[in-house]
């Protein structure tokens, strides 16, 4: 294939001008080479980094995601990624930029230490570095630990409508030469908002998390449990303190990594939502992920040579075996891949960049249609002949056996029901009775516990893996177990109406 | 008979969670007939250096993949890689890529 010959003829060229004696940058042609980025070429310190400045104002600039003034809140894990988008805002919004960015930005830190059983006293010394490095910025920060995930309301998992924000490229300019307007008639110092939220440590709350986590078997049912909540959390807190945008640091290794674990896993069908630039399946708050150009190796080396602070703090995945995880596994691939074949990489990011999503996300659409947990359509419709359905099919045919007795599992509507034949009080939340009971199946009661084939209908296929995976769902915080409770309920209804409606 | 070579370590990214935790290393390479390089360089590291897990910081006789390494900050690859030269004083800086974002 035309890339391997390629790659092999640069390896051939590099390694006879090192012979030669230090190679100059291909781009000034003057100074020594220092680094060597995707693609095999040289480049010198200072023309690498013009390259990393231009590309982020670049990117975000080409996909006009982001109108001046508004409020964005940079989603900081600690590590290198993150720190350098954090720098790159930084840089891109001082005064004497060139073309300066226009926004409004934040903060956010979320403090996974209870999901890894850190103690208390590390995750105090963590907070307390990545403090120092945010109010040195000079930006509003937020300190959240991830135990407030017990704590987040129903709407966190429902798709709020987006605030009018016209999409065609005229108004992007319209909207930049105003606020250029606006600056230069009121040159009001901008005020800088000191704003921690208070950190304290949440024991009981740590400990229901923990066991929350410690109900997935598998590390990798694990990891996408903690990236869901993270997501949930993050969501959250930008939707509570007014921000319409939040920024993600995935870089292109990560984003590369990502896309073939989750095929592996199940979410091929979010692909675009997962690794694109711009993730809307929330509606109102939008995800971005300004570094996805850049390489792992290129921020390494940015962060070491410009000195940008970054705290390392270990994850669910430090120092274990490569196949621990389906990430861990798919992340040494890719990795021992590009070491041979520096292409690869570029050639997986490439190939993200085309998936779109067949059917426009709308914002409007029924929140049953979308997966309790990830909050993207569902893919697991009733198409008759699939793959899936094949698999469902077995599935049930293994479980049901003989006749139906009190207590055993019945087929109703194709779902799996205790035929509990008790009539109790109706306590759904509203005070509407569920009238369940007179139809013969189960009254929705919160008495009773709630069951993982109840979550099934609600959740996407990858969801319904992870959730399959948990030992027992009523570790799940409240806000999914009642509103899958009530999504059941909704869906329950109306096929009961459907059967008086005449069509 | 090359005199010993003191160099500058340093570990970054993750890596030094292998290394007790410290991100700097003073060493000094005892004397030996030849110069040193990187592969020799990697060996002593394993055996002197490296408190655990091997594997997941050298991958036969180089680092394994996704572990950058830069002599006096400039990226391995121009140097040569393993048969890079080692001098006096040099400092050679491993990060890890593989965590992070």
């Amino acid at each position: 294939m035309c890339e391997i010959n390629e790659d092999f003829h640069d390896r051939l060229e590099c390694v006879q001008d090192v012979e030669g004696g230090l190679k100059k940058c291909v781009k000034c042609k003057e100074a020594n080479a220092s680094v060597v980025i995707k693609g095999g070429d040289a480049h010198c310190r200072a023309c690498f980094k013009e390259n990393f400045t231009h590309k982020f104002r670049a990117t975000l600039g080409k996909n006009r995601v982001i109108f001046p003034g508004e409020k964005v809140l940079l989603a900081v894990s600690g590590g290198p990624s993150s720190c350098s988008m954090l720098r790159q805002v930084q840089e891109g919004l001082s005064q004497n930029a060139h073309k300066k960015l226009r926004f409004l930005p934040g903060i956010v830190y979320i403090d996974e230490g209870g999901a890894v059983f850190r103690s208390s006293e590390e995750r105090q010394k963590t907070v307390a570095q990545l403090q120092a490095i945010f109010k040195a910025t000079g930006y509003p920060f937020h300190i959240v630990p991830l135990e407030q995930v017990l704590d987040l309301p129903s709407s966190t998992i429902l798709t709020a409508p987006s605030a009018s924000q016209p999409a065609h490229t005229g108004a992007y300019k319209t909207a930049v030469d105003q606020f250029i307007q606006h600056e230069i008639s009121s040159s009001a110092a901008r005020e800088v908002q000191e704003e921690t939220d208070v950190y304290e440590s949440q024991e009981p709350h740590t400990q229901a998390l923990q066991k929350l986590i410690g109900s997935a078997k598998t590390l990798t049912a694990k990891q996408d449990l903690v990236n869901t909540l993270r997501q949930h959390v993050l969501v959250h807190t930008a939707r509570s303190k007014g921000y319409s945008k939040v920024m993600l640091g995935d870089s292109c290794t990560r984003l590369a990594v990502k896309l073939l674990s989750n095929i592996s896993t199940g979410r091929g069908a979010h692909l675009a939502q997962d690794t694109g630039f711009s993730d809307t399946r929330h509606g109102d708050v939008i995800l971005v992920r300004p570094m996805r150009d850049y390489s792992a190796k290129e921020i390494a080396y940015y962060n070491h040579v410009f000195a940008v602070p970054s705290v390392f703090i270990p994850g669910l995945d430090t120092k274990n075996a490569d196949k621990a995880s389906i990430h861990r596994l798919t992340e040494s691939f890719v990795n021992k891949l590009q070491a041979d074949f520096p292409s690869t990489v570029s050639t997986i990011y490439r190939t993200s960049e085309k998936l779109q999503t067949v059917c426009g996300s709308s914002s409007t659409a029924d929140p049953c249609d979308r997966c309790l947990l990830c909050v993207c359509a569902l893919d697991t419709a009733d198409d008759g002949v699939s793959a899936l359905q094949a698999t469902l099919t077995s599935e049930k045919l293994s479980k049901f056996r003989g006749n139906t007795r009190p207590g055993m599992p019945v087929l109703i509507s194709g779902e799996l029901r205790q035929s509990a034949p008790t009539v109790r009080d109706c306590r759904s939340g509203e005070g509407e009775n569920c009238g369940q009971a007179q139809v013969g199946g189960s009254c929705c009661s919160s008495d009773m516990k709630p069951e993982k084939t109840d979550l099934k209908s609600t959740l996407c296929y990858s969801c319904q893996l992870i959730v399959k995976d948990l030992s027992s769902v009523e570790c799940l915080p409240q806000y999914i177990l009642s509103e899958a409770m009530r999504r059941q309920r909704r869906s329950l209804m109306r096929k009961e109406i459907n059967t008086f409606v005449f069509a | 008979m090359a005199a010993p070579l003191s160099l500058h370590l340093e570990f970054g990214g993750g890596a030094e969670l292998l290394f007790n935790s410290e991100k700097k290393h003073q060493v000094s390479l005892p004397g030996q007939a030849g110069p040193w390089d990187i592969r020799q360089l990697l060996v002593w590291i394993q055996q002197n250096l490296l408190k655990e897990r091997p594997e997941l910081f050298i991958q036969g006789d180089t680092v394994r993949p996704g572990i950058l390494v830069l002599i006096n900050d400039a990226d391995w690859e121009l140097m040569g890689q393993l048969d890079y030269q080692l001098q006096d004083g040099d400092t050679v800086v491993f990060i890890s890529t593989l965590h992070g974002g």
